[in-house]
């Protein structure tokens, strides 16, 4: 991957920030262009076509990050990570909603930003990522997509049917964060605005990381499903290290 | 073959009673023809083997028979202990329906259903007592005889030469889960007699003599077994439209009954009622109100209420007419309604009236149509005789004043014009005057000034002059049509004048209905609504007003004037209470607590009932019309209506109100959020990027960098705080409950804090049997951190810290034990104040974590508190309280993977 020719667009209404982007991230040889509003955001994305988007979801006034990722989504699939204020759940859900790839929460270490910005345009590059040989290996679980077989440390664990469906399509999508809403809709078939119905999601995820010897019974931090509170699901992405914060 | 299907909206019907069944209780009744058939030992028997079922079985009311079985049979039952009513000096034991309710059992037995309650109780009656049980989901047994039954009363009466006074309604048997009949031969019944088994030696030979005749008897057996085939026959009907099984449906056939204010019209209703359940028609009761029948007596008037609530007790729909001719409204009525049948009562005035004044019968009978006309005979009650006697106006002097001197003007006037004028034309004057007094004074005024021109005529105007004698035979024609014209002109005037004040009545109810909506529509306010409500009542029904409405605690609040509040006793109090616990109507004139001074309503909506209204009218006593009862129903209904509407828009003005506070409330903090987390974010960016390998640092200056990018997050976790100390304050916090694994925030938890646990070794245990918790998970996250981290501020390192959680009872305990140096003693309750920080220490922190941390918990309903371990070291303990189910799992996931 030719990292030199990665151009980022970064929308941030904060001159501090916006700097700060422009040394840090041009320290790791990408290439910035700044802007401090949605409306020019918009421009500058049409103009310039950026193999990235970093979105300050509070823009201060309309249209907003959340607006943004939205107008941009509706003619191409360049990636977008957001950047939200801590506690700020309901505008993440919604820039993830509308087509956001991924989220960073501010304050945010420079060395987590720059291993999202890898995931997000790793996994854009190649759709069809490790899974090509139909099989999933990461530290010790391995799960045989073929034979629909998992196991962990060389013994085989049983899943029931949903349980299996949820943790393909987080260890098929490394790195990237799914909501509860995407969960509920893979295993029940139907999207449901409730949040009531969060809770078989949150359950099934238990019940797998009970079994994975994923919970914090046995460890602090988990080794494979991480949670993102209130938002969802991220499997672990072992190509980069950094996203076990 | 032509399969009928079922009509969906019968079946919707019935599910939806099946569904209101399986809420309430199951009555089953025990059935039989006479008294000692042995319907109290069967329940009895029946309750035993429920009882050794182990089903909570309570004997609620058991006649004493002083039967030796059936005292025998009553053993090891639980007996509800009676009511001692105290009535005209002696005392009476009743079935105790407050203690029956408190003590709730699964099973009740309650003996006689058609026993009368003793005056003062809640209800007449003592199968109003088991509805409400069964509506409290109370399974009930009971008893009744046939002769008890409301439709069978007056065929029982002829059988038996005995008038049964205590009835029940027939839907009670129509309704019930379950009947069974208890049967034995009237000889083997007669035996049972003779052998003393059912009454005392005297009584029972009186009884024999009477009463307990063997033809009784066996008409009394055929009664009750018919009725219960009948039962059966329906039934089967259901079954049959359930299964959509092919039959014939009778052609909808609609019964109309007339009923006059003659004691005989019960009479009729109940032969109508027979004949609507034989051909599963519906009926209806109309009553035709003349203006000739405007004017009843008392007597007449409550006898014609009293029949009409009678219909409606036995199911039928009621209607009163009004016009002036009974055969063609009752027929207007018919055709409009699609009745198929009119019963009316056979005439028993003599023939002569029918031959003067036409008979309603003959005509009815003419001008029916396609409509079969029954007419039905009301001899049985002839002893009772009507008594209905015609309302006279109270003698009014002045207008038989004013008819002399009409008479004696017309007789001055025709002395005047005497000589030029003949006879026949001066009787025009007289003629005139008559007319005059019969349209200003009435019938009998004018009868009068008749029957006085014609003598003053005839004395002064015809010869022999100045005497009553008549030479020409020619004038008694004269006299005859003069009385005449003045009878008919008088009698046509009452009419009329009749009309007009009914249809006054009329105007002024419905422009007094219209009134009060348009009036309702003005008002914004549910306070305006309900004196708007009370001010029209009171004014169309002549009463006093009394409005309540739930004052948002257990309390009723009154509206109404001072002296209708007044009114309001402690009894009174009492029939509002249940009115609006209940939902039904109740007080004076009805059968629930008629002792009460008012009438109560409840104020009904879709969503169920607002409130209540008592209405007390100015006359004591004063019992309403069933057109009046309608009436006053429709003003309640508007009036629930409108105070839903003003309710509503309160409510959603309030949340309006709120929803604006919040959303403000939201976008400052978030915006202040913002701004300083904006900063914050550019030090740890800045910072983080310093400390990469790729900038060389020497050790001091990674050092450095290291000490500014650790104390940016440090004021990142103030900042926090504070605005969670803040958000929570004003109350912008909402507490987004959901069901959830606490194991997960523990984790999330944990994975946040990894880098801070660095140095201690944390220890969780949380049971697997752990239920799921309504929480925000966010938040009680913030709790968990802010609580760990104090264990690691206050901690040496290398220590243990534990996040153990249990189950309690109606809630989940949580808590986080440290090994460090404890509480002092008066930190424990101070430590969650705000700003209040344990003395001595160089820790920093503004102290705020903790009182986050109870206002979390106590947003979600919990409490939250700490204390020393035995063992050393602080404990906090919170608890989450379980209230509700979470959704039930209905996806399908049972089979493992291979």
């Amino acid at each position: 991957m030719t990292i030199m020719s990665t151009q980022i667009l970064v929308v941030d209404d904060d001159p501090q920030l916006q700097k700060l982007m422009r040394v840090g991230l041009g320290s790791y040889g990408f290439e910035i262009i700044l802007a401090d509003n949605g409306e020019s955001a918009i421009t500058l994305a049409a103009r310039k076509q950026p193999n990235l988007f970093i979105l300050d979801i509070h823009l201060g006034h309309r249209p907003d990050g959340v607006d943004v990722c939205k107008t941009i989504r509706e003619w191409t699939t360049t990636p977008v990570i957001m950047l939200s204020a801590n506690g700020d759940k309901r505008s993440v859900l919604s820039a993830l909603a509308v087509g956001a790839d991924d989220y960073v929460t501010k304050p945010f270490d420079m060395e987590i930003l720059v291993a999202r910005i890898r995931a997000v345009m790793r996994r854009s590059a190649s759709e069809v990522s490790s899974t090509s040989n139909g099989e999933i290996r990461v530290h010790d679980l391995v799960i045989d997509l073929v034979n629909r077989r998992v196991t962990l440390q060389g013994e085989i664990i049983h899943f029931t049917p949903i349980e299996y469906k949820l943790l393909t399509l987080l260890a098929t999508n490394p790195g990237k964060v799914l909501t509860f809403n995407k969960l509920l809709m893979e295993i029940k078939g139907v999207s449901s605005e409730r949040p009531e119905q969060q809770h078989f999601v949150r359950v099934y995820i238990n019940t797998i990381r009970k079994k994975l010897k994923d919970d914090s019974a046995n460890r602090i931090s988990p080794l494979y499903i991480f949670s993102e509170s209130g938002i969802g699901y991220r499997f672990t992405d072992i190509s980069s290290p950094a996203s076990e914060f | 073959m032509n399969y009928q299907r079922p009509d969906p909206d019968e079946l919707l019907a019935r599910v939806q009673e099946e569904e209101a069944n399986s809420q309430r209780g199951k009555l089953k009744i025990f059935f039989g023809a006479a008294a000692g058939v042995g319907k109290t030992y069967s329940m009895l028997e029946a309750a035993q083997q429920r009882r050794a079922e182990e089903v909570d079985v309570v004997a609620g009311y058991v006649e004493p028979h002083r039967r030796p079985e059936t005292e025998a049979m009553m053993t090891g039952l639980e007996q509800l202990p009676t009511r001692l009513v105290e009535y005209k000096g002696s005392q009476l034991k009743e079935f105790d329906l407050d203690g029956a309710l408190k003590r709730h059992p699964s099973l009740i037995l309650v003996d006689e259903l058609a026993h009368t309650n003793a005056p003062g109780s809640r209800h007449d009656k003592r199968w109003q007592d088991v509805k409400e049980l069964l509506e409290a989901g109370i399974n009930v047994y009971t008893t009744v005889n046939v002769q008890h039954l409301e439709s069978l009363n007056d065929i029982v009466a002829q059988i038996t030469n005995t008038v049964v006074r205590e009835t029940v309604p027939d839907s009670i048997l129509e309704h019930a889960d379950e009947v069974e009949v208890i049967d034995i031969s009237p000889d083997d019944l007669l035996k049972r007699l003779s052998e003393g088994k059912i009454y005392m030696p005297q009584q029972a030979d009186q009884a024999m003599r009477n009463f307990f005749r063997k033809g009784n008897l066996m008409a009394l057996r055929e009664l009750s077994l018919r009725r219960t085939a009948d039962r059966v026959d329906t039934q089967m009907q259901l079954y049959r439209q359930d299964k959509s099984v092919e039959q014939i449906w009778p052609a909808g056939e609609h019964i109309l009954v007339c009923i006059s204010p003659s004691p005989l019209s019960s009479r009729l209703v109940r032969a109508a009622k027979r004949m609507a359940t034989g051909l599963r028609a519906e009926w209806v009761t109309v009553y035709v109100e003349t203006p000739r029948t405007t004017n009843l007596s008392d007597t007449d008037r409550t006898r014609v209420i009293q029949t009409l609530r009678l219909a409606e007790q036995l199911g039928a729909e009621t209607a009163t007419l009004s016009g002036h001719n009974v055969v063609e409204e009752l027929l207007n009525y018919s055709r409009k309604q699609n009745v198929t049948k009119i019963i009316v009562g056979k005439p028993v005035h003599s023939r002569w009236r029918d031959l003067l004044f036409g008979s309603v019968l003959d005509e009815l009978v003419r001008k029916s149509g396609s409509i079969d006309v029954y007419v039905i005979s009301g001899e049985l009650d002839a002893p009772q005789a009507s008594t209905s006697q015609v309302f006279r106006n109270p003698i009014n002097w002045k207008y038989y004043a004013q008819a002399v001197l009409v008479v004696a003007i017309c007789t001055l006037i025709s002395g005047a014009v005497f000589p030029y004028l003949s006879a026949p034309n001066l009787i025009m004057v007289y003629l005139v005057g008559t007319v005059l007094v019969a349209v200003r004074y009435g019938r009998n005024a004018s009868i009068l000034s008749s029957i006085l021109s014609v003598l003053a005529f005839d004395f002064f105007f015809v010869s022999p002059y100045f005497t009553f004698a008549i030479s020409d035979t020619e004038y008694l024609i004269t006299f005859s049509v003069m009385l005449l014209v003045g009878m008919v002109i008088s009698g046509l005037m009452v009419r009329t004048k009749g009309q007009a004040q009914a249809a006054r009545e009329r105007e002024q109810r419905t422009s007094s209905l219209y009134e009060m909506s348009r009036e309702f529509a003005n008002s914004s306010t549910t306070e305006k609504i309900v004196e708007v409500a009370i001010k029209h009542i009171e004014e169309i029904f002549e009463s006093r007003v009394i409005l309540m409405l739930p004052d948002g605690t257990a309390h009723l609040k009154t509206y109404g004037s001072p002296t209708a509040m007044a009114k309001l006793t402690q009894q009174e109090e009492g029939v509002a209470r249940w009115v609006y616990d209940h939902g039904q109507t109740a007080g004076l004139g009805t059968q629930t607590l008629p002792g009460s001074e008012g009438m109560h309503l409840p104020l009904m909506t879709s969503d169920g009932t607002l409130g209540g209204i008592g209405v007390y009218p100015v006359q004591p006593r004063r019992i309403f019309s069933p057109d009046q009862l309608h009436l006053l129903e429709t003003f309640a209904n508007q009036t629930a209506l409108a105070i839903e509407r003003s309710q509503l828009s309160e409510k959603t003005e309030q949340a309006q109100v709120q929803i604006e506070t919040e959303r403000l409330r939201n976008s400052l903090l978030s915006s202040v959020s913002h701004d300083l987390r904006t900063p914050l974010a550019a030090i740890t960016g800045a910072v983080s990027g310093l400390l990469q390998p790729s900038h060389k640092l020497d050790r001091q200056g990674h050092e450095l960098a290291l000490i500014a990018f650790e104390e940016a997050e440090r004021m990142n976790r103030l900042v926090t705080n504070l605005l969670e100390m803040t958000r929570l304050e004003s109350g912008a916090v909402q507490v987004d409950k959901e069901w959830q694994p606490l194991e997960e925030v523990v984790g999330t938890t944990l994975t946040r804090l990894e880098k801070l646990l660095l140095n201690h070794t944390i220890h969780t245990d949380l049971p697997d049997d752990l239920p799921l918790v309504p929480i925000d998970g966010i938040l009680i996250e913030q709790v968990l951190v802010n609580l760990l981290e104090n264990a690691i501020k206050y901690t040496p390192t290398g220590t243990t810290i534990e996040v153990k959680a249990r189950r309690g009872q109606d809630e989940v305990v949580v808590e986080v034990a440290d090994q460090g140096a404890g509480l002092q003693a008066s930190d424990e309750k101070l430590i969650f104040d705000k700003f209040y920080r344990v003395r001595s220490t160089t820790v920093g922190g503004i102290g705020l974590g903790l009182t986050i941390c109870r206002a979390i918990v106590e947003a979600h309903g919990g409490r939250i508190w700490a204390l020393n371990r035995p063992t050393g070291g602080a404990l906090f303990q919170f608890t989450i309280p379980l209230e509700g189910e979470p959704p039930q799992m209905s996806m399908e996931d049972e089979h493992y993977e291979a």
